[in-house]
């Protein structure tokens, strides 16, 4: 390609402006606001990191949606994972059945993510999603029904487990499960650790559900306050902008913090073809 | 063996049945009335009613159903047009130009996939309220028009990245400069790709919730979810027919997308790890 490169800029350059003008832009001016007392209707004031120390010493509904976030990521991630997998397992074998299936069960992850299936939710699982101690799973039901996106995801990689691997581990007399561990689970753990980083960035922000479920209080009694969600009523019902802003450039320091952890511990369960072990 | 198989095929069957069981009890409890859907979980009606959906026509709010419908077609409508046009200039250019800033531009470009929205939903208000727009659909739109949905930037580039090269030599050999190759060689040749982006675009768009129920405030303007919004505020349960049947109506084009797609969007689902 030899063409000079103010083309490649022109091309980009509805993109350059997005970035600049929606993404850095708001991005520091978030990072700003967040040190003051900005409330979208008079000018900021300058409250130094007066709204990072409410959040930490002075806001118990902040903590209470930490925890209820921190709970949801922890149970439904790796159940969702694990419902993927399986089924993913299930279904990679030789059959005309195999693409309808596939298509079958990815359907929920187009469908969750609505309001209208969160209604449905909400009155299918009435009794629990009123009560404050199941309320929670209630929401993690929803985002585990959602399994399929992974569950594409991990037939795609299992697909790409060469043949002559389960041949050898059979000819080696090693049953089902021994082959899961010792040839499946490696093969795939790219795989998993890619579906492991983006859902866990995804449950981090999970906010419709729990908007619907608990009618946008994220109630009972705070037992659905996701972070998000308290992040929307600071923001968007209260006001208190610099506030929200605050708690925005704290949840993408926490998932920055994740992403990097599980980057960190890859090394040691991550496995690439063609590497050294 | 064909024990074996069989047996395959009903435990996946049995699993599909219990998937779906919502979706189907949705669709059955639009028809039921309102005692009915909140006393019982079987999933066939008593008797089929079509009140529901009288009702749901009826309009909610003092807004009629259709104003709901075409506000969401107009957002979704647009979304697209700003995705496939904004995400095929930039993917051409990653793709297939070179340029000295590409490699850290594209690795930028991958990180904002990962940012979490809420991070720039204070400040995008902000300017939008300052340029006197919340309350219509541009807000929703506007940002698809530059590309800020960088997912499918990335899936048009590796769509393009695996058309053939020689290609854009012989368009070249040919006369045919930069604008020329892209709307004559690769752009017919990404269909695949501009489909799958169009679709997913759609269907996102018309399930988003956060956004929409940020920027549209005066019912005349809502969208079908922000519709559906108004149902649980009401408190009693005698509307719970009407918002099954609003419910269902609002998952039927999703669900004819499904239908008519659902390769392309699994196939986008598997090659690029896109994730609703």
């Amino acid at each position: 390609m030899k063409e000079r490169p103010g083309w490649a800029y022109l091309f980009l350059s509805p993109w350059v402006l997005g970035v600049l003008l929606l993404t850095l832009g708001p991005m520091a001016a978030s990072l700003y606001l967040s040190f003051t007392d900005y409330d979208l209707f008079s000018t900021p004031n300058w409250i130094g990191l007066g709204n990072y120390r409410d959040l930490f010493t002075d806001d118990e509904r902040f903590f209470t949606s930490v925890w209820v976030t921190v709970k949801y990521v922890l149970i439904s991630t790796p159940l969702k994972l694990a419902a993927a997998l399986a089924v993913a397992v299930l279904l990679n074998r030789a059959s005309k059945a195999q693409g309808f299936y596939r298509s079958a069960f990815y359907a929920p992850s187009l469908l969750g993510a609505s309001v209208a299936v969160a209604l449905a939710w909400r009155v299918i699982f009435d009794k629990w999603a009123v009560n404050p101690d199941t309320s929670i799973l209630v929401l993690v039901a929803l985002a585990v029904w959602q399994f399929g996106a992974p569950m594409v995801i991990f037939l795609a990689g299992l697909q790409q487990v060469p043949k002559e691997l389960y041949d050898a581990s059979s000819v080696d007399g090693a049953g089902p499960w021994r082959t899961f561990r010792s040839v499946t689970l490696p093969m795939l753990s790219p795989v998993i650790f890619f579906n492991l980083v983006l859902e866990t960035i995804h449950a981090f922000q999970a906010f419709t559900g729990a908007f619907v479920i608990s009618g946008g209080r994220g109630g009972p009694v705070d037992s659905t306050l996701f972070y998000t969600l308290y992040l929307y009523q600071k923001g968007f019902t209260e006001f208190r902008m610099g506030y929200a802003s605050a708690m925005a450039w704290v949840l993408v320091l926490v998932v920055a913090l994740i992403t990097a952890l599980l980057f960190g511990t890859s090394r040691r369960w991550v496995f690439y073809a063609g590497e050294e072990r | 063996m064909r024990g074996k198989r069989l047996l395959w095929h009903a435990l996946c069957a049995v699993l599909l049945a219990a998937l779906l069981y919502p979706v189907a009890w949705m669709l059955l409890a639009s028809f039921k009335p309102a005692h009915e859907i909140i006393a019982s979980l079987s999933l066939l009606p008593e008797r089929f009613l079509l009140g529901n959906y009288a009702e749901v026509f009826r309009g909610t709010a003092g807004v009629s159903f259709w104003t709901f419908l075409s506000n969401s077609v107009v957002v979704s409508v647009g979304s697209v047009i700003g995705n496939v046009i904004s995400c095929a200039l930039a993917a051409y250019a990653f793709a297939w130009m070179r340029f000295r800033l590409r490699g850290p531009l594209f690795a930028f470009m991958i990180a904002t996939i990962m940012l979490p929205v809420h991070v720039l939903l204070i400040p995008q208000y902000t300017i939008f309220q300052r340029l006197d727009l919340v309350d219509t659909f541009w807000p929703l739109v506007l940002p698809k028009l530059l590309a800020t949905d960088a997912f499918f930037v990335f899936l048009i580039v590796q769509f393009m990245r695996g058309l053939p090269r020689e290609l854009g030599d012989a368009a070249r050999i040919d006369g045919a400069g930069p604008i020329r190759t892209f709307t004559s060689v690769v752009l017919p040749l990404s269909r695949p790709a501009l489909v799958t982006t169009a679709i997913f675009t759609f269907i996102w768009s018309w399930n988003d919730f956060l956004s929409q129920l940020i920027y549209l405030n005066t019912p005349r303007n809502y969208t079908l979810p922000l519709a559906l919004r108004l149902f649980i505020d009401q408190t009693s349960e005698t509307s719970y027919g009407a918002m099954m049947a609003m419910s269902v109506l609002t998952l039927l084009p999703i669900a004819l997308f499904f239908f008519a797609f659902q390769r392309l969007l699994v196939e986008g689902v598997a090659t690029t790890g896109l994730n609703g």
